[in-house]
C-alpha cells in the first residue's frame, strides 16, 4: 500500500512541474497553438477549395489534433531523460528510491494535460472560425479511443525517452530525419488509405496516432466513413500496442539505469 | 569488516574506457580509482582532498548508486551499494556544489517540495523541513520567487538545502562552497558542523580544493590523487607527518622558471613554485630539513640575480601534507592544462 502511495505521489509530483510550468509560461500556449492551428487553417481551405464534403473541416482538425500530441510526444517526451541529464536532473532522481516508470508516467500525465489544453484551444478556434461540429455516433467508443491512443503514443513516448537516452546526443540529428517522413506516414491531413494498403498497414504499425486517429475520423465525423479498419478492431489493435509499449518501456528504463551505471552515462562528466 | 562504520569501501576500483568522443585515444582506459579503500563512522565529516581529475567525484557517484565500480566493494550501513541499491537510496543523499537544481519555473519553495515528494515524504512531514532550510540558506524572503530569477549563489544555496530534506543518514558534499561569496560559504561550513553535532548517526562525506576548509570542517581527511589513496587520517595526524621538516614560503619577483639548480639544493626535500601572473610574482613552497637552509636559498636567489620580496616560515598544512606526498601542490596541478 505504502508503494503504491509512494508511486502516486511520484507521478503527481512530477505531472505538477509541467502543468504549473503551462499556466506559468502562456506564451508558450500560444506559440504552441498558433502554427499547428494555421496549419489546419491552410488545410481547411485546401478542402474547401477542392468542393470536398463538409465532413472534411472535421477530419482536418482531428487531425490537427492528434498531431499536438504526436509532435508533443516525439520532441518531449521522447527527449526527456536526455534533457533531465542535461539540465543535471537526472542524477537527483535517480539517486533516490523512486520508482523509475513513476517518474515517466508523470513525465507523460504532465504532457499529456498541458498538450490536451492547447489542443482544446484549437478545437475552440476551428469551432469558431469554421463552424465546425463533430458528430458524435458513439461517444463512449470516441473517448475510448481518444485514452488508449494517448496511451500507445505515451508507452511509445517512455520507450523512445530510455532508448533515446541510450542514443545519447546523436539523436538530436536523427530525429530532424525523421521529421518529415512521419509526418506523411502519420496521414494527419489526408486519408491514411490513400497511401495504399501496404504502406497504410506500415504507418498503423509504427505510429499510434494513425491508427487512432483513423478511428475517430470514423466515430466523429458522421458521413465520413473511408477508415483502414472497423474502429472497434483498431481500438483493440491500439489496445495491444499500449500494453506492449508501457511493458517496454517499464522493461527498457530499467535497463537504461543498468547500462548508464556501468559505461558511466548517467551524469554528466563535468558535473 | 570493523562493525559501526556508516560508509565502508574496500578495493575500489573504477575504470572508463575512453570512447568514440575522444578519437585519438580512443579505446584505452582511463583508472579513475585505483584500490581504494576507506572507512567513515557515524557522526563525522570526512573530507577528500585532491587535485582536478583525482577520482573524488567518481567515489561519490559510486557510494551514490549513480556508477557501478569496476572491482571492489562498497556499502552504507552495512548494504552494498551495487546489490542493495533500493535500500542504500533511501539513507543518502548528495548534493554538488556549482550546480542548481529543479526546474527555474517553480519556486524555491516548490522545488524543494518537488524532491521531498520524489522520496515520498508526505508533506506534513516535510513541510517543516523545508521552512527550515529555507531559513537556513537565507532563501525565506524569497521562497515564492521562481528559481530561474535568482542569483546563481542564490540557487546553489537552494541546492544545498534539498541535501537535507531527507534527512540522509549520508550526504555527499561536491565541493559545496565552490563559487559562493564569502559569507555564504562560511554559513554553509558553519551548518554542515552544526547538523553533523545534530546528527550523531549520520555522516558526511565531502570533497573540497580548499584546505582550510578541510581542515575546519573534517574530522578524517582522505588525500587522494590520481585514483589512487595517499594518505587517510585526522588533519593533525596527517600535518604531524610533515613537521619534521620546516616549510619556507619565498615570494620571488618576475614569472621567469627556476633554474634546475634549485631543486637539487642540500637541505631542500622539495621546492614548488606556483606563478601569479597578475602579481607578476612566483610563490615559492621549499619542504626542507631545518629552518637554516633558508640562508642558503637566500643567497641562492641574490646569487642568480632574482629578487626576493618575501620569506617566512609557515606552519604545516594540508597542502604541505599534499605536497609531501605527491611532489605536487595542489593549486599547481590545478593550474596545468588538462593533458590526461
Ligand atoms: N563518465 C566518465 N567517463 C569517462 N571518464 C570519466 C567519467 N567520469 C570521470 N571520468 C574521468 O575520471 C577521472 C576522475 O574524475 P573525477 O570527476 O572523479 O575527478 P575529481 O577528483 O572529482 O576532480 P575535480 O576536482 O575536477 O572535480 C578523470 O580523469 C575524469 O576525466
Ligand atoms: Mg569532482
Amino acid at each position: 500500500m505504502d508503494k503504491v502511495r509512494y508511486f502516486i505521489r511520484v507521478v503527481i509530483a512530477r505531472a505538477y512541474v509541467r502543468v504549473i510550468g503551462a499556466q506559468r509560461e502562456l506564451s508558450w500556449v500560444i506559440g504552441d497553438t498558433l502554427l499547428p492551428f494555421l496549419s489546419v487553417s491552410a488545410f481547411v481551405l485546401v478542402y474547401r477549395a477542392m468542393k470536398a464534403p463538409p465532413e472534411y473541416t472535421g477530419f482536418v482538425v482531428l487531425g490537427g489534433l492528434l498531431m499536438t500530441f504526436w509532435l508533443h510526444m516525439i520532441w518531449t517526451m521522447a527527449m526527456q531523460l536526455f534533457w533531465e541529464k542535461e539540465m543535471g536532473n537526472l542524477a537527483r532522481y535517480l539517486m533516490t528510491p523512486l520508482s523509475r516508470p513513476a517518474l515517466l508516467l508523470g513525465m507523460a500525465l504532465g504532457g499529456i494535460i498541458m498538450t490536451s489544453s492547447r489542443a482544446m484551444i484549437i478545437y475552440l478556434a476551428s469551432r469558431l472560425v469554421f463552424n465546425m461540429r463533430f458528430q458524435v455516433d458513439e461517444p463512449w467508443m470516441a473517448v475510448g479511443i481518444f485514452i488508449v491512443t494517448l496511451a500507445a503514443l505515451y508507452g511509445m513516448g517512455m520507450t523512445l525517452s530510455s532508448l533515446f537516452f541510450m542514443a545519447g546526443r546523436g539523436v538530436l540529428y536523427g530525429m530532424q530525419l525523421f521529421y518529415e517522413p512521419v509526418f506523411f506516414l502519420g496521414g494527419f491531413y489526408f486519408p491514411v488509405r490513400q497511401l495504399g494498403m501496404i504502406l497504410a498497414t506500415a504507418a498503423a504499425a509504427l505510429i499510434p496516432t494513425t491508427l487512432g486517429l483513423d478511428a475517430l475520423r470514423q466515430t466523429m465525423l458522421g458521413a465520413y466513413r473511408t477508415g483502414l479498419l472497423r474502429p472497434s478492431v483498431e481500438l483493440a489493435i491500439l489496445t495491444a500496442m499500449a500494453i506492449m509499449f508501457i511493458t517496454i518501456s517499464i522493461i527498457a528504463v530499467h535497463r537504461m539505469e543498468e547500462l548508464g551505471r556501468r559505461y558511466g552515462k548517467l551524469v554528466l562528466k563535468e558535473q | 569488516m570493523a562493525a559501526g562504520s556508516i560508509i565502508e569501501v574496500e578495493n575500489l576500483r573504477r575504470v572508463f574506457r575512453i570512447d568514440r568522443m575522444a578519437r585519438r585515444e580512443a579505446g584505452k582506459e582511463l583508472i579513475a580509482l585505483d584500490d581504494v579503500s576507506l572507512r567513515v563512522q557515524p557522526g563525522e565529516i570526512f573530507g577528500l582532498l585532491g587535485p582536478n581529475g583525482a577520482g573524488k567525484t567518481t567515489l561519490i557517484r559510486i557510494l551514490c548508486t549513480l556508477l557501478a565500480p569496476t572491482a571492489g566493494r562498497a556499502a552504507i550501513d552495512g548494504l552494498d551499494v551495487v546489490k542493495d541499491t533500493a535500500r542504500v537510496r533511501r539513507l543518502i543523499n548528495m548534493v554538488s556544489g556549482g550546480e542548481t537544481c529543479g526546474y527555474g519555473i517553480l519556486t524555491a519553495r516548490e522545488n524543494l517540495r518537488l524532491f521531498t515528494e520524489l522520496y515520498g515524504i508526505p508533506w506534513r512531514v516535510a513541510r517543516p523541513r523545508v521552512e527550515y532550510m529555507l531559513k537556513v540558506v537565507g532563501l525565506e524572503k524569497k521562497q515564492s520567487v521562481r528559481t530561474n530569477k535568482l542569483s546563481s549563489g542564490m540557487r546553489q544555496r537552494l541546492n544545498f538545502a534539498r541535501g537535507f530534506i531527507n534527512h540522509p543518514r549520508v550526504l555527499f558534499l561536491d565541493e559545496p562552497t565552490i563559487g559562493l561569496d564569502v559569507h555564504s560559504a562560511r554559513q554553509v561550513r558553519s551548518f554542515i558542523k552544526m547538523w553533523v553535532s545534530q546528527h550523531r548517526d549520520s555522516a558526511i562525506l565531502l570533497t573540497t580544493h580548499y584546505m582550510f576548509e578541510a581542515e575546519e570542517l573534517c574530522d578524517h581527511v582522505a588525500i587522494i590523487d590520481q585514483g589512487r589513496l595517499q594518505a587517510c587520517d585526522t588533519p593533525a595526524e596527517l600535518k604531524k607527518s610533515v613537521q619534521k621538516q620546516t616549510t619556507l614560503e619565498l615570494t620571488i619577483y618576475g614569472l621567469e622558471p627556476l633554474p634546475e639548480s634549485w631543486h637539487t639544493l642540500s637541505g631542500v626535500i622539495k621546492l614548488v613554485a606556483r606563478q601569479d601572473h597578475v602579481s607578476q610574482m612566483t610563490h615559492l613552497n621549499a619542504v626542507c630539513t631545518s629552518p637554516e637552509v633558508s640562508g642558503e636559498l637566500i643567497r641562492t636567489v641574490a646569487t642568480d640575480g632574482r629578487r626576493l620580496l618575501d620569506l617566512r616560515t609557515v606552519q604545516p598544512t594540508l597542502e604541505d601534507v599534499f605536497i609531501n606526498l605527491t611532489g605536487r601542490s595542489l593549486t599547481e596541478v590545478e593550474m596545468l592544462p588538462d593533458i590526461s
